[in-house]
């Protein structure tokens, strides 16, 4: 408990840190982002808006910085990131609200079914060693190798030629309106297919392969051995003893893993156009949209911080030694 | 006449195939009668845990049995031929009647499991009939037979000192009340009195139970003490085989003196402390003949290439037996 607190204080640490330096990077930028935008949009920006802008980059002449921080973080509180240059005039937190669905429920599912299904390949390729699964490694760690952009576009190019099933870009048809309907959803699905598949590909042999080397190493272990010498049916030394030991370094590389699909899927969602928050982060640096790319680099400080504080709960129900009685 | 419980012929084991194969356990024939305490004694590097592997078929990978039959014989019923079990067979037969104390005792137990846990599930493998409550109170049971207090049951191994962790072992090893208890070094981790409990404890339970213990160690002292008979192995053979005061007494083998000279006398006069020179055979080049005899002080001609194999001492000492040329009448080469 005292551990996890530390770790929790830790957190806050860093994430007061990361949104402190949030604030002061825009008031080192040379130049008045401000009012270039002002005056591009001449006449159609509310006063409410330009002030709002001030207090995000610091341009309020009346005010020290001090004062200036303490507005950053009362806007902060209200959900208030300011408004996105490119999407003018839409709140940054709309922008962000609206691509970030995309990526959770592409990279995020994708997360999750590699790491469980590449656990599980992993447990069966350790445990008996010479198996099919063992003889598949090879495939998969060339597959893996390949950096990612390429693979990507090889899919593209291999599986998305025109009339072929699979989009090669875009999240949805273009014309249909996002809704939970019969048209919308396999049109979601329908795009995802092959990015998620991708992922897949490149992100699933880590997992089977340091699941297969830990179980490997934790097959040699005295406590298997005597799990054997109990007479315990084979399944229950496999997924028990040796398996739960194995699992034990690969449940924090997923937590921390969760907190990189914000931040990590950037590469996916350029090669697929995919309108998740990794695209849109390429387009706020493509635009200059300043007020956009701090909003989404506060969201990856945040998950990072969220997966790693996730790492140490899931350490600290799954291995006994380090809960301190 | 006192019963065998196991009985160990011709055995080899191997590590690894073909030429580059380490013979670790060579030509080895034992017999453990029941309820005995049976040392088995000889530097490290000579096979005993390998041995030990063998018998219960539990040796790792590249370790593999070449020949040699081990036969267990039930209170009541056939004997059984280990070596033939099938893996159904073989997992009812572990633990429930040969059970195992190892060597690396210190890790023998899961670290994310409770001690209760790791109690009870080798119950229920074996007795799937009996309820919960009891499983639960067996394993209750055990824990106090070793001196540990149940409330330590809700315990992770890492919450216990070495000390108790090697008893939670011990008594472990006696949840199915098995007739043999082998026991790998038990004890070579744990400072000397503690050493000395839990071995006053085996014995107080052996008394009790009448199980049959094969107690390997390098630490020949502690045999000396503990053991009914004592067997030692030298470079993968049984090298001689006696019982523990005739052997304390009057060692026939050359290696065996070496090894009783290496520890300071329990008891009466002082002994010079020696030791053996040289160092232990590498098994992959095994000198010809007798493997000790480059560091035996009493090797003579027949000793370089003539294997001796073990057998009743020529100059009658019954119920003992020896692998050595100075006890063989020159007839029986
Ligand atoms: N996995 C292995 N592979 C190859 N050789 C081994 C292996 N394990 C043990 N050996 C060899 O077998 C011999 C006997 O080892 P062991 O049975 O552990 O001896 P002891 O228990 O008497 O110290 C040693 O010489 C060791 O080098
Ligand atoms: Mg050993």
């Amino acid at each position: 408990m005292r551990f996890l607190l530390q770790r929790v204080a830790f957190y806050l640490f860093t994430a007061w840190a990361a949104i402190t330096l949030n604030f002061f990077i825009p008031r080192m930028i040379p130049g008045d982002p401000v009012q270039s935008l002002i005056s591009r949009n001449q006449g159609r920006i509310s006063a409410d808006a330009i002030e709002s802008l001030r207090v995000l980059f610091g341009l309020d002449e009346n005010e020290s910085v001090w004062e200036q921080y303490v507005d950053y973080w009362k806007q902060l509180l209200q959900g208030d990131l300011g408004l996105s240059f490119t999407f003018f005039p839409a709140p940054v937190s709309t922008v962000i609200g609206d691509s970030l669905p995309w990526t959770v429920g592409l990279v995020g599912i994708t997360t999750i079914v590699s790491f469980l299904l590449g656990t599980a390949l992993g447990v069966g390729a350790g445990w008996r060693r010479g198996s099919w699964v063992d003889a598949l490694l090879p495939a998969t760690t060339f597959l893996s190798s390949i950096p990612y952009f390429w693979l990507g576009l090889v899919a593209i190019a291999v599986f998305a030629g025109p009339g072929s099933f699979f989009p090669s870009s875009g999240g949805y048809e273009p014309g249909l309106v996002p809704a939970f309907d019969q048209y919308f959803i396999p049109s979601a699905i329908q795009h995802s297919l092959l990015p998620a598949a991708t992922i897949l590909v490149s992100s699933m042999s880590g997992w089977i392969l340091s699941m297969r080397n830990m179980m490997v190493t934790v097959s040699s272990e005295d406590y298997i051995t005597v799990a054997h010498a109990k007479g315990l049916s084979e399944r229950r030394v496999a997924l028990s003893y040796a398996a739960r030991n194995a699992l034990l370094p690969n449940v924090s590389g997923f937590a921390l893993s969760l907190g990189f699909i914000v931040g990590g899927t950037l590469l996916v969602e350029i090669v697929f156009s995919y309108p998740g928050l990794g695209y849109q982060l390429f387009q706020a640096v493509g635009s200059k949209d300043y007020p956009l790319m701090q909003g989404i680099f506060l969201i990856i400080t945040i998950s990072v911080l969220v997966a790693n504080l996730l790492a140490d709960v899931a350490y600290l129900l799954l291995d006994p030694r380090t809960r301190k009685s | 006449m006192t019963q065998t419980v196991l009985e160990i012929t011709g055995l080899n084991v191997d590590y690894g195939v073909g030429d580059q194969a380490v013979r670790a356990v060579r030509d080895v024939d034992l017999t453990l009668r029941r309820g005995e305490v049976l040392g088995l004694a000889g530097e490290s590097g000579s096979g005993k845990s390998t041995l030990a592997y063998g018998i219960t078929r539990l040796l790792p990978p590249p370790g593999v049995i070449r020949s040699g039959s081990v036969r267990y014989h039930p209170v009541d019923g056939d004997p059984v031929d280990v070596m033939a079990l099938t893996p159904a067979e073989l997992r009812r037969f572990r633990w429930a009647e040969t059970s195992i104390v190892f060597q690396g005792a210190m890790n023998s137990l899961n670290p994310v499991h409770r001690i209760s846990t790791q109690l009870l599930d080798v119950i229920k493998a074996h007795e799937p009939d009996m309820s919960a409550p009891a499983r639960l109170a067996r394993a209750r049971e055990l824990l106090k037979l070793v001196g540990i207090s149940a409330d330590r049951m809700d315990s992770y191994p890492h919450q216990l000192s070495g000390g108790m962790r090697q008893r939670v072992m011990i008594g472990m090893a006696l949840a199915l009340e098995p007739q043999i208890v082998i026991m790998d070094e038990p004890t070579t981790a744990l400072d000397v009195v503690m050493q000395r409990q839990i071995l006053g404890q085996l014995a107080e339970l052996r008394e009790r139970l009448g199980f049959a213990v094969l107690f390997i160690t390098h630490d020949l002292s502690l045999l000396v003490e503990f053991s009914d008979r004592i067997a030692i192995m030298y470079g993968g053979r049984i090298v001689e085989e006696a019982p523990a005061a005739q052997l304390y007494r009057a060692a026939l083998h050359p290696y065996t003196e070496g090894l009783l000279h290496s520890f300071p006398a329990l008891r009466g006069p002082r002994r010079a402390l020696t030791g053996i020179p040289g160092s232990p055979p590498d098994l992959r080049a095994m000198p010809p003949g007798c493997a000790f005899h480059p560091r035996c002080p009493r090797a003579f001609t027949p000793c370089d290439n003539e294997l001796p194999v073990l057998g009743a001492p020529a100059d009658d000492h019954p119920g003992r037996s020896v692998a050595c040329w100075l006890h063989r009448s020159l007839e029986s080469r």
